[in-house]
């Protein structure tokens, strides 16, 4: 559907909030990069950064959120600019968690600045960050281009983040018990990890959405999960979803 | 959840079908103005017609009660079966037929006579009523249907031309269901209204398919999503798309509609 409308203020408006979450989604991906990279180079002042920019995204949010409100009350958008709105919604409501979840990381590599380091925690944490917001970056591409492909490949590349996840989980565990004056640091470290994982819970919701806006449904299969993750923690799970 | 986009679903409950369009072609003179119109309308169901102005839906509305009969340059082929009857039989009565399927103009159109009279004339014509108790009777229970009653139970006597034109379109399907029809046929009943009227009128619609088969030919597509179960959408002719109004809506499968249902050029 790509024929304009007869009214052509329905178009410019449609293309507007479409404008702003493009918008939200990159200060999203640049909040998850800057986040682990404040993590990685003990950078405070970086960590403070994320934590300010978090404001914006929100007001991104909220104008969005109000403009859609204004465009149903309006147009009363029927298929795909249906669709479009109601899409819109609900990426900018992930992009928001994302962006908090990148909050909270900023906010404990605060506290870990002033810890000793745990070895090579930071490194894994940041592949993993990296693998979310390529994930992030793809779906939003997929968005724009209506590409219902993108969102299959997204949820399955959430499987590794999950994987990833599991295995920090694991790595944590073996640090704090080998010497409990690790435990503050390897507890936020976890949370950092759970972050993580859950942005890419919200990066899949996404990319469901794109599948939606472009086929008018919903996948309807389960998220592929791995059951047999040799990564399992008794009592603790593989990440949920 | 994904759900089955079955081809055009004709005859998705057989036992529930009130009419079945079988082939219909309607000419005027050398203008084919409807094209291999395949359809089954369901009984106790709104049916909204939609699409642009001249693509044929008030010319299939009228082929479902014969009202092309009284346009001489107009033919119909093909079959229309009403509970599985021929409607264009040589032993059908169109005058019978119209009773049964009863129609609702976009201007309202009173008689110039009483409110009463208004109601009564189908029935007398008919022969629906024994005595003037029994006419009372139907009086009342059809301007009961048609939600006006407590608006105009005390003035049966003025003209209903007098009413305003919500109260008179209101009149005209109570009008309608006076002769027990099984279909209601109304033409953009609607365009000539104010939203409350237009609300009214909606809200009538909404009770009497409880009763009856509804088919409604709107411009408005919030409308026709407001009304109906079912929605048809004919473009230059042909019948397009027919499926769920919820499913034409919000992810209807052919383009000519989606461009015209979300206001496109297309
Ligand atoms: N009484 C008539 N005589 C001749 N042509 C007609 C008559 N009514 C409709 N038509 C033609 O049939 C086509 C369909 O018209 P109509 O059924 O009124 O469309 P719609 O109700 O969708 O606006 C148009 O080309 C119109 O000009
Ligand atoms: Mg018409």
């Amino acid at each position: 559907m790509n024929d304009p409308h007869i009214a052509k203020a329905f178009d410019r408006d449609l293309e507007a909030i479409q404008a702003l979450v493009m918008k939200m989604g990159g200060l999203v991906e640049e909040a998850i990069r800057e986040a682990a990279k404040s993590l990685k180079t003990r950078d405070t002042e970086r960590a403070e950064k994320v934590r300010q920019g978090d404001r914006k995204i929100d007001e991104l949010e909220d104008l969005i959120n109000t403009q859609c409100a204004q465009l149903l009350a309006i147009r009363q958008p029927a298929a795909t600019d249906l669709r479009t709105v109601l899409t819109v919604m609900k990426i900018a409501g992930n992009l928001e968690r994302i962006g908090d979840y990148a909050k909270n990381i900023a906010k404990r590599t605060e506290v870990l600045s002033h810890m000793q380091p745990i070895e090579g925690a930071s490194s894994a944490i940041r592949r993993m960050s990296k693998e979310v917001e390529a994930m992030l970056s793809d779906a939003l591409d997929s968005y724009i281009r209506r590409d219902a492909t993108v969102g299959e490949d997204v949820r399955h590349r959430d499987l590794e983040v999950d994987q990833m996840y599991n295995a920090l989980f694991r790595e944590f565990l073996t640090f704090m018990m080998e010497d409990p004056r690790n435990i503050t640091a390897c507890m936020h470290l976890h949370f950092i990890a759970k972050n993580i994982e859950r942005m890419g819970d919200h990066v899949t919701s996404i990319a469901d959405q794109v599948i939606y806006l472009s086929t008018g449904q919903f996948p309807d299969d389960q998220r592929p999960k791995d059951n047999q993750s040799i990564y399992k923690v008794e009592g603790f799970e593989e990440a949920d979803e | 959840m994904m759900k089955d986009n079955v081809e055009n679903k004709v005859g998705v409950d057989a036992m529930n079908v009130k009419f079945s369009a079988r082939d219909v072609q309607v000419y005027y003179g050398d203008n084919h103005a409807i094209k291999d119109v395949n359809v089954d309308i369901l009984d106790k169901t709104v049916t909204a017609f939609i699409g642009p102005s001249g693509c044929g839906k008030s010319t299939f509305l009228r082929s479902l009660n014969r009202m092309n009969d009284t346009i001489p340059i107009c033919r119909v082929e093909g079959d229309i079966l009403l509970d599985g009857e021929d409607i264009n039989a040589p032993q059908v009565d169109p005058v019978q037929l119209r009773a049964k399927v009863g129609m609702v103009f976009q201007k309202p159109n009173p008689f110039p006579k009483s409110i009463y009279d208004n109601i009564a004339y189908g029935p007398r014509i008919h022969g629906l009523a024994r005595n003037k108790a029994e006419l009372d009777e139907i009086v009342e229970k059809s301007l009961r249907r048609g939600a006006i009653w407590d608006e105009v139970k005390d003035r049966l006597d003025a003209p209903g031309t007098g009413l305003s034109g919500g109260q008179q379109q209101r009149l005209c399907i109570a009008r309608a269901v006076a002769t027990e029809p099984e279909v209601l046929l109304m033409d953009e009943p609607c365009s000539a209204l104010d939203p409350i009227a237009t609300a009214q009128v909606e809200e009538l619609i909404d009770e009497l398919k409880a009763s009856y088969s509804v088919v409604i030919v709107t411009h408005s597509m919030q409308q026709a999503a407001r009304v109906s179960q079912k929605t048809a959408f004919f473009h230059l002719g042909n019948l397009v798309e027919y499926d769920d109004t919820t499913t034409i809506f919000t992810n209807p499968r052919d383009t000519r509609t989606e461009s015209y249902i979300t206001g496109r050029i297309g």
